[in-house]
């Protein structure tokens, strides 16, 4: 991280300002994907001028950098409407999209309109396999199409590859989908259970040989280097907090819920009832949040395998415990020790 | 004698966090923090104002210093902005972003 955007974010952890906030504006979708966590049936989102309030709100409480998500957000009819005002209060605005509905011309009102980036779930460069994991026939082509236009237009695209046991394999093929579009890559093996709590799509993360297949490839990891494991937390960073999730970041639902963080469905408000500031300044659930610190971890504080260590609070809670660790975690954690190992034997 | 007019440049996000002012470019991810002054200074870019109004009655209550040497300092400090894409400069008056008021901004 740069020095000026540890600065930013110091100041935003000071000052407890939501800096970063991603807004789903529908859980509506055009795609089904297998993984997905959504319930897409619309039960009232916000409307119009709902959206804009809470955008009103969220500028006057410090937030800068908002991402724009879903569900599949162009398919709401006044997208363009809400991220021209966004853009006019100013904030940093990236959007993820499946890109379905992106043409020539909008990706040219996207470019005007000074979105910093567009992230492009892509599965695979096998149309077989991404279309069979989209559950849309012809998904891939159409989202490739889109992201030539917003190429076109100079914009920065991020495709994110989602890991599941579909399509394990398949990523060096995205990864050179990307550089073949002028476009960044990343990749995810996370699989988050339901925001109903419905595990059932846990099966389809990709299983540990494979993980460590990913975390072994060179082209992904570069020279990264992987800490030995070691002993307890040390006892200066006994008091950090665990993660940003609620307190400079947080997530607003096309409902108007605030969570703590989209992986961290943690009920704390609802904008219809209630006025951001309340909400982020006043919550008991936020507040106990933002209590917990690293030495509150009863297993995760002693874990020796801390130094590596991705813990997600928010699926910790969703296995039960804000202060457990994540089983998804932990695996990662002890396949990185294992790659660590790997790594440093070649 | 010619005015110069300062606006503020397009395709920037910003937000004010106390006395600082966070600027972040869209097309190319560059993260400013912009001081007290500098902050004065992008609040009152409107593309309108004169930057020597601007000047007397914004920067000059503000620091204890004379309207000349404010007015030197300022224009030397709007084109380094100009320079970051940040601001942009002209002898006639703009055409103004339209940009939505932000009530109550944090730490104000």
């Amino acid at each position: 991280m740069s020095r000026v955007l540890d600065h930013v974010m110091d100041r935003a952890g000071a000052l407890k300002l939501p800096i970063s906030v991603q807004f789903d504006l529908t859980y509506r979708c055009n795609e089904r994907c297998v993984h997905c966590y959504l319930d897409h049936d619309d039960h009232g989102e916000l409307t119009t001028a709902e959206v804009k309030d809470v955008l009103d709100q969220l500028a006057a409480a410090g937030t800068l950098f908002l991402i724009f998500s879903g569900g599949e957000l162009l398919l709401r009819k006044d997208f363009f409407e809400l991220l021209a005002y966004a853009r006019r209060l100013q904030f940093d605005v990236k959007i993820k999209t499946n890109a379905l509905l992106i043409r020539e011309a909008d990706a040219a009102r996207i470019r005007e309109l000074g979105v910093r980036q567009v992230q492009v779930s892509i599965y695979s460069h096998r149309a077989e396999v991404h279309d069979g994991i989209t559950k849309v026939a012809g998904s891939l082509d159409r989202s490739i199409a889109a992201i030539r236009f917003l190429k076109a237009q100079g914009l920065r695209v991020l495709i994110a590859n989602v890991l599941m046991r579909q399509n394990a394999g398949d990523y060096p093929g995205v990864q050179a989908l990307a550089a073949e579009l002028g476009a960044e890559f990343t990749l995810d093996p996370t699989i988050t259970p339901k925001m109903d709590g419905d595990t059932g799509v846990l099966s389809l993360r990709i299983p540990t040989a494979q993980l460590l297949k990913v975390y072994t490839d060179k082209s992904l990891v570069g020279d990264a280097s992987i800490s030995p494991p070691k002993g307890p937390v040390d006892p200066e960073s006994l008091d950090d907090t665990p993660c940003s999730a609620g307190h400079t970041a947080c997530y607003v639902s096309p409902y108007g819920d605030i969570y703590p963080c989209v992986q961290f469905p943690l009920p704390t408000g609802n904008l219809r009832r209630e006025r951001f500031e309340d909400i982020w300044r006043h919550s008991k659930p936020l507040e106990e949040v933002r209590a917990i610190r690293v030495r509150d971890l009863p297993t995760c504080s002693v874990c020796s395998f801390h130094a590596n260590c991705t813990r997600c609070p928010g699926l910790a809670y969703m296995e039960g415990n804000m202060r457990g660790p994540s089983s998804a975690d932990c695996e990662k954690s002890m396949v990185f020790d294992d790659a660590r190992r790997i790594l440093e034997t070649r | 004698m010619t005015h110069l007019y300062i606006a503020r440049g397009n395709r920037l996000a910003a937000r004010k966090l106390e006395a600082e002012t966070v600027i972040l470019r869209a097309d190319d991810s560059g993260l400013f923090v912009l001081n007290e002054l500098g902050s004065l200074l992008w609040g009152a870019a409107d593309g309108t104002t004169p930057l020597a109004t601007i000047v007397e009655r914004v920067i000059c209550p503000q620091f204890d210093v004379d309207t000349a040497t404010a007015l030197q300092d300022a224009t030397r400090f709007a084109e380094s902005l100009r320079d970051h894409q940040i601001l942009e400069l002209s002898d006639a008056p703009m055409v103004p972003l339209e940009l939505a008021p932000i009530a109550d901004e944090a730490g104000l």
